[in-house]
């Protein structure tokens, strides 16, 4: 063994869990970092222009690809900058690992220049964290930090790494193995209680499976399919859930909730038996909570046992990775060929009700003489590539994109669901385009959300990153200004943004190319012309600037009682 | 319902505040909270008692497990334990009052630890409700202040003994 510096040490522990990307920002604390950065050319820096959107940056790429996202930062500043970034990580269980450089040991609690007790301050949103005081724990540590942040229920880890720590030597080899004592998450679920779900479930007239982000993380989507398709059952899934089931298959219902579908929310207030998978009960999803599904059996199945019970009463609970339970829910099929075909024609019925719910309501507007944001996110559906990742801001933007998007497979639409943070679209994007060079990235944006981390529009330029972002220029923060507008009578206080950049000349302005659409029947050649062009583009389309996002059910409210178009 | 916890941890810097800013992050509730080192130095116990409906201890009992550092937590209503808690009582005792501090004192078998010429000083240790019971009486006294430890609590050994009912 040779004696390395720490910071040598850390890229060395980076290479041992195949880290071939990192986002981040240097400054004081983290100089020893940087500079042995410049030596580790199997990996990629990408440097952004904020730290939040490092994080962002960070989160997409683990979205996308399903690896763990690494950023780092320096300390104090650098470092408070990540939190808003690791809130939204934390809320939507994705794995990443966030070092942020501390001041050194014998000055941590002076008040140092650049000091934040970055580990206090992100207790309550990180999986879990660590401040390395000896540079002998290094390695450990961060062979802890990355297999808690993918393991069990993911999520993210921040490491802090003070200056002098970094600078010590340390005979270094990085751990084979690691000894956690108290975590050691639940993955097969009780065979007991799967038989017990499959005897519910096969008695059952009208279920439906309400499925969440936590089948993506699972990468239990084709399980899912299966499962689905097998035994008839309809499918809605959450914001964090779409794609894991194939929009375009029969049984998909779409979003439930708060501007989730009518058939969906009628279908889920009629159930039975609802099977929830890998979601969590969300107040954005069940509405007035008492009134959730209330003739329903409730089965939920989760990896996180906190989950469980946490919002709705369960019924029939079972601890597990998404994707062995579903696969052993299948199994439990083998031998029940004829109550299988009992259940399939005693629901029949059921699906036919549900699909009149579809025909009666489905997800419509008015089409008129000014550019619709449906119509808009209609037409990049229909001409960006199959594979395309698509991104959102927070708001009408995210909401319209869950609504009209059509997502057939997981880890295609990537957006902030849990902390609901504006900001997030942008950078998770260009993390997404990192893992993904030759692949379609495209941000759906407001006005309003694309001014929170614009400056990373440099970044993409800088590193030749070809997202595209079409923003939805309705002049307004659109969601708050329609919750003004339903619930406080018209009382526009705060949402107009009056003064807003001129987007094509900010493209411009940043070495990027920026076009702006005002005629519905220039929205498709737009769209063409910009994923035509090689690098970053600003898609500017000017929309309604008071459309509304339909269904919505008012908050508090239950789910059945949507106000509809 | 009133429960006693035991939660064991790591030893380490920081665990208590994991523990406690759950609390207070999910608005659980404390009644009392004792934490000390165990027979191995490698693990500190701390003892909350809480109150709540089943579904709110339910969830405290699985969000403490879901902290890396929490290495087991015992609810001690599942179990057959014993309680004790330690209070230091400063009272008023003057002349006419003298005699009955130390009577009601050796009622309860607490002690005497420290004495002036106007208060006495009372240690005495056991379960919340004797402790609450002994406050109220010396009350009407003139109680100067008092100090408790929080609730610390043991699982009791079956071993030769029958299950109490």
């Amino acid at each position: 063994m040779r004696k390395i510096t720490g910071a040598q040490a850390f890229i060395e522990a980076l290479r041992c869990e195949g880290v071939t990307h990192a986002f981040g920002y240097p400054g004081g604390a983290v100089l020893d970092i940087f500079d042995a950065i410049m030596d580790a050319r199997d990996i990629q820096f990408i440097l952004s222009r904020h730290e939040q959107g490092a994080v962002h940056a960070a989160d997409g790429y683990a979205r996308a690809s399903g690896r763990v996202g690494v950023c780092l930062v320096t300390s104090g500043p650098g470092a408070t900058n990540t939190v808003t970034g690791i809130a939204t990580a934390y809320m939507d269980s994705i794995p990443i690992v966030v070092f942020t450089g501390q001041v050194p040991t014998h000055l941590i609690g002076n008040d140092a220049f650049q000091e934040a007790d970055i580990v206090g301050i992100t207790r309550p949103c990180t999986k879990h964290n660590y401040l390395v005081k000896d540079v002998c724990d290094l390695g450990r540590v961060i062979k802890e930090a990355f297999y808690i942040a993918r393991t069990g229920r993911p999520g993210p880890v921040l490491v802090d790494l003070p200056k002098d720590v970094m600078k010590s030597t340390v005979n270094f080899k990085y751990p084979d193995s690691l000894s956690l004592e108290s975590y050691c998450p639940t993955y097969k679920g009780h065979p007991g209680q799967i038989r017990r779900i499959m005897g519910l479930i096969l008695k059952s007239r009208h279920p439906v499976i309400y499925a969440g982000g936590g089948v993506t993380l699972a990468g239990a989507s084709k399980e899912l399919s299966d499962f689905a398709r097998r035994l008839q059952l309809p499918v809605t899934t959450t914001l964090m859930g779409m794609g894991a089931f194939p929009s375009g298959d029969p049984l998909s219902l779409g979003m439930l909730g708060m501007h989730g579908t009518y058939a969906a929310n009628m279908t889920v207030t009629n159930s039975d038996c609802l099977i929830a998978i890998g979601a969590r009960f969300d107040d954005r999803v069940t509405g007035k909570v008492d009134e959730f599904a209330p003739k329903a059996k409730i089965i939920h199945i989760d990896i996180d046992p906190t989950s469980i019970s946490k919002n709705v009463k369960v019924d029939l609970p079972v601890v597990g990775d998404c994707r062995m339970v579903l696969r052993g829910m299948l199994a439990e099929l083998a031998g029940k060929d004829a109550e299988l075909a009992e259940m399939l024609s005693q629901t029949a019925s059921w699906r036919s009700e549900i699909e009149v719910w579809k025909e009666q309501q489905p997800l419509r507007y008015c089409k008129s003489e000014i550019v619709k944001p449906q119509y808009v996110i209609e037409m990049i559906d229909e001409i960006a590539p199959d594979d395309t990742i698509i991104t959102t801001e927070v708001g009408q933007n995210q909401m319209w994109t869950a609504q009209f998007y059509k997502f057939n497979e997981p880890r295609l639409f990537l957006t902030s669901g849990g902390l609901g943070t504006m900001g997030y679209g942008f950078p998770a994007a260009i993390g997404a385009q990192v893992a993904f060079p030759g692949r379609t990235v495209i941000d759906i944006a407001g006005d309003g959300s694309i001014q929170m981390n614009i400056q990373e529009l440099a970044t993409a330029v800088q590193y030749d990153l070809p997202v595209k972002v079409m923003i939805l220029n309705n002049g307004y923060l659109g969601m708050v200004r329609q919750w003004q507008s339903l619930f406080y009578k018209k009382r526009y206080s705060h949402t107009s943004m009056a003064v807003s950049p001129d987007f094509v000349k900010l493209a411009e302005a940043y070495g990027a190319k920026g076009l702006r659409v005002t005629r519905p029947e220039d929205v498709k050649d737009a769209i063409r012309e910009a994923l035509r062009i090689p690098g970053p583009v600003i898609v500017d389309f000017v929309v309604d600037p008071e459309e509304d996002v339909y269904p919505m059910v008012p908050a508090g409210a239950p789910i059945n009682n949507m106000l509809l178009v | 319902m009133r429960h006693a916890i035991s939660v064991y941890v790591d030893n380490q810097a920081g665990v208590l505040s994991r523990v406690v800013g759950l609390f207070s992050g999910r608005g659980f509730n404390i009644e009392s909270l004792s934490v000390a080192p165990t027979l191995d130095p490698a693990k500190s116990l701390m003892v909350i008692t809480t109150t709540g409906n089943e579904q709110v201890l339910e969830q405290i009992k699985k969000q403490l497990n879901k902290l890396i550092n929490v290495i087991k937590v015992v609810d001690c209503a599942d179990r057959d334990y014993v309680e004790r808690e330690m209070i230091l009582v400063k009272i008023k005792a003057e002349k006419e009052t003298r005699a009955e501090v130390l009577r009601i004192a050796d009622i309860f078998r607490a002690k005497v630890i420290d004495v002036s010429p106007k208060s006495y000083t009372l240690s005495l240790t056991g379960d919340k409700s004797k402790l609450e019971g002994f406050v109220e009486i010396l009350t009407p006294i003139g109680i100067i202040d008092f100090v408790r430890t929080g609730t610390v609590v043991m699982e009791r050994e079956m071993q030769g003994r029958r299950k109490l009912p």
